[in-house]
């Protein structure tokens, strides 16, 4: 099989629901490999995390629509990849019941995590700086 | 579907190799940025819901031991991008696999050369003061 050839990542899947994710993982990963090191630098090397209160994310770092757009991508993208990466961690290590309790807790905590962040994208005033 | 107990038994019986070194970092690297993008996730919802509480926990992220974590943060997602791109590479291209390790050592060549210069950026402000 294909073993051989997988030194790192998860053996590619035949066929179905499960072949899809295996090659969303890899599309996902590829756009996270642009957007979250893009967010990175932009937080942590441009701008100091001791100037990015409250007031200066609402008057400049999402005073612009795009922004706002990059990050919601950048969130829809790793909410995708990390909760289906820590899926097949939880897979590889857990059975029966709690995998079944554990998968249904991660499933639930990404939904609660897409409605929050969507909802600040959306709803955070822009606020005119001065 | 998927082989329930393999990776169990890759990390409890430790065989060593650079395939499995490179794997168990890279779990290990994503489980860890998973885990804060749930804390980030809460915490840019403050600024909305409760400002002052994201100023009080941005002052956390500011000081020493938060910009040590941030370090290591980046230090995850940064390996964990390099050698998911080696995946990806592999996965795409399998006549590339004869070079896995090759490709790890080049992963480590680039996470040093672009790691280095930013904790240095990221962890200067605890000696020379934090800019106001």
């Amino acid at each position: 099989m294909t073993a051989p050839y997988t030194r790192s990542g998860r053996a590619k899947p035949a066929s179905g629901r499960e072949l899809a994710i295996w090659y969303l993982m890899r599309v996902t990963g590829a756009a996270l490999f642009v957007f979250a090191l893009t967010h990175f630098l932009i937080v942590h090397v441009l701008y100091d995390p001791a100037e990015q209160t409250a007031s200066w994310i609402a008057e400049v770092r999402w005073s612009s629509t795009f922004w706002r757009a990059f990050d919601w991508s950048l969130l829809m993208l790793v909410l995708f990849h990390a909760f289906m990466g820590v899926r097949t961690v939880v897979v590889d290590y857990v059975r029966g019941g709690w995998r079944l309790l554990i998968l249904s807790a991660l499933y639930l905590l990404a939904g609660i995590l897409f409605v929050l962040g969507t909802v600040v994208v959306l709803t955070l005033p822009v606020v005119p700086k001065g | 579907m998927t082989a329930p107990s393999q990776g169990n038994r890759m990390l409890l019986r430790y065989r060593g190799g650079e395939g499995m070194l490179a794997w168990a970092f890279h779990r290990i690297s994503g489980v860890a940025v998973w885990a804060f993008v749930i804390l980030h996730v809460i915490d840019i919802y403050l600024v909305g819901g409760n400002p002052e509480a994201y100023d009080e926990l941005l002052a956390i992220y500011a000081s020493p031991i938060g910009r040590v974590l941030e370090t290591l943060l980046g230090a995850a997602l940064l390996y964990h991008a390099l050698n998911g791109l080696r995946i990806i590479v592999m996965d795409f291209w399998p006549a590339l696999t004869r070079f896995h390790r090759q490709l790890w050592y080049l992963v480590w060549v680039v996470f040093v050369a672009i790691g280095l210069p930013v904790a240095w950026i990221i962890l200067k402000p605890i000696w020379e003061g934090v800019p106001a």
